[in-house]
């Protein structure tokens, strides 16, 4: 359990997407303008991040890894396909952001029409991807972890858009130079918050 | 084929100049971010992370370009899906095959170019309505736009923050306060945040020379 909350907790603050690794940036950049938007954005990231993860780890560990094929039958245990897992992982995440979409629409009608296109966005906002190639490096234990980090890293990233949106709508009123209104204080501002995370860093957990 | 336009005709130069500079991918269009910053904390890795991104970029454009009359509309996102995963993972092999190192320390980027948005929106944008030979020019254009911005920040972070360019100590030891000197690294720039503030600044600096990019 405590391990649980380990993962969870290093996954938001230490090893935050947005900050630590610069994952989901375009969105990041592109959909943070109100806190609205963006809260909706981060709450599907959330979601597609918490299922998609678990669903790769089980991927990678019964189909892709070497030797993971052994339950169908002994002899495949010398077959390696992880060089086949890019392709696995960004089709589970097409899948998955397609089933979510129809899941949504059928269930909560409302949260649809305020996410709209975003929805289907997320198929290629490169945080999704990156939580499963993340989780893949790191060899979680057992499905439990994977689905926490997958969890805390969406949890992180709607931390960082909500925070960012928030900040803008501020900047709005202030005086920026000319050539960095806009996308330059964005990214200026980004770096900041940044090296505030990174506070988090000198937490041994 | 006697009206047929010369292969370096001006249309098609500038194709390959405009994404330099008034069009460059990541401070104009503001794609393909994520990648960017993260490999640029040394010129090595943001060279070699260039030449992946333009292998790919250049031939999905070329070949969506070839397929585009084929493509039906509605599942073109996961064609285009499908032929940059088949490029990405034979770039992934090739790095692994011959320079071991430098594709450890991507890590796992090298397997994001495949959501890298340039990438997407290149084919989106251009390869499903040009002809092969633009659509490959196009694609050059934009991974040498996106790459000098990743050489520029990754020089400047590693020059100011390890004293080295390409792996070699460029400030002398002497200069260095343990050996008596004045100068000390600034730390600082290896951290992931000051790529975000460098481009910030090249934003900047880009925006000033070229008043047209101002956003109201």
């Amino acid at each position: 359990m405590e391990n649980l909350i380990n993962i969870f907790i290093k996954s938001i603050f230490i090893e935050n997407m947005v900050f630590a690794y610069f994952l989901g940036m375009c969105s990041y950049l592109a959909v943070s303008k109100s806190v609205k938007t963006a809260t909706g954005l981060g709450l599907a990231v959330i979601f597609v991040l918490g299922i998609t993860v678990p669903v790769d780890y089980l991927l990678e560990n019964y189909v892709l890894k070497e030797g993971a094929l052994t339950w169908l039958s002994p002899t495949f245990a010398e077959v390696d396909l992880s060089f086949l897992s890019f392709i696995m992982f960004i089709a589970v995440i097409a899948s998955m952001v397609q089933l979510v979409e129809m899941i949504v629409e059928k269930f909560a009608p409302v949260l649809y029409t305020q996410l709209g296109i975003f929805l289907p966005l997320i198929a290629v906002n490169c945080a999704i991807l990156g939580g499963s190639l993340f989780m893949q490096q790191k060899a979680f234990l057992n499905i439990g972890e994977a689905s926490v980090y997958g969890l805390g890293s969406g949890v992180g990233w709607f931390l960082a858009i909500v925070g960012i949106a928030a900040i803008r709508e501020k900047i709005e009123y202030s005086q920026v130079p000319a050539p960095l209104k806009g996308l330059g204080i964005t990214f200026i501002v980004t770096g900041l918050m940044g090296l505030a995370f990174m506070g988090f860093m000198g937490i041994k957990l | 084929m006697s009206d047929r336009e010369p292969l370096f005709s001006k249309k098609n130069l500038k194709l390959l100049g405009d994404p330099l500079n008034s069009s460059n991918p990541i401070t104009v269009q503001v794609l393909g971010i994520c990648s960017a910053l993260a490999v640029t904390a040394q010129l090595k890795p943001s060279v070699v992370m260039s030449l992946s991104v333009m292998a790919v970029l250049a031939f999905a454009n070329v070949i969506i370009s070839l397929l585009r009359n084929t493509i039906p509309n509605r599942i073109r996102i996961i064609v285009q899906l499908v032929v940059i995963a088949a490029l990405v993972i034979l770039v992934d092999q090739v790095l692994k095959a011959f320079v071991y190192d430098v594709s450890k320390q991507l890590s796992v980027f090298v397997g994001l170019i495949i959501t890298n948005c340039i990438i997407m929106g290149r084919l989106e944008a251009f390869a499903l309505g040009n002809k092969p030979w633009p659509a490959f020019l196009d694609g050059l254009g934009n991974a040498a736009g996106y790459g000098w911005i990743l050489i520029v920040v990754g020089l400047a972070r590693e020059l100011f923050g390890s004293g080295s360019v390409w792996g070699y100590k460029i400030i002398p030891a002497s200069w260095y306060i343990e050996n008596g000197g004045f100068y000390a690294n600034n730390g600082m720039m290896i951290l992931p945040p000051m790529a975000l503030i460098t481009v910030g600044v090249i934003i900047w600096v880009q925006r000033s020379r070229n008043r047209k990019l101002i956003e109201d």
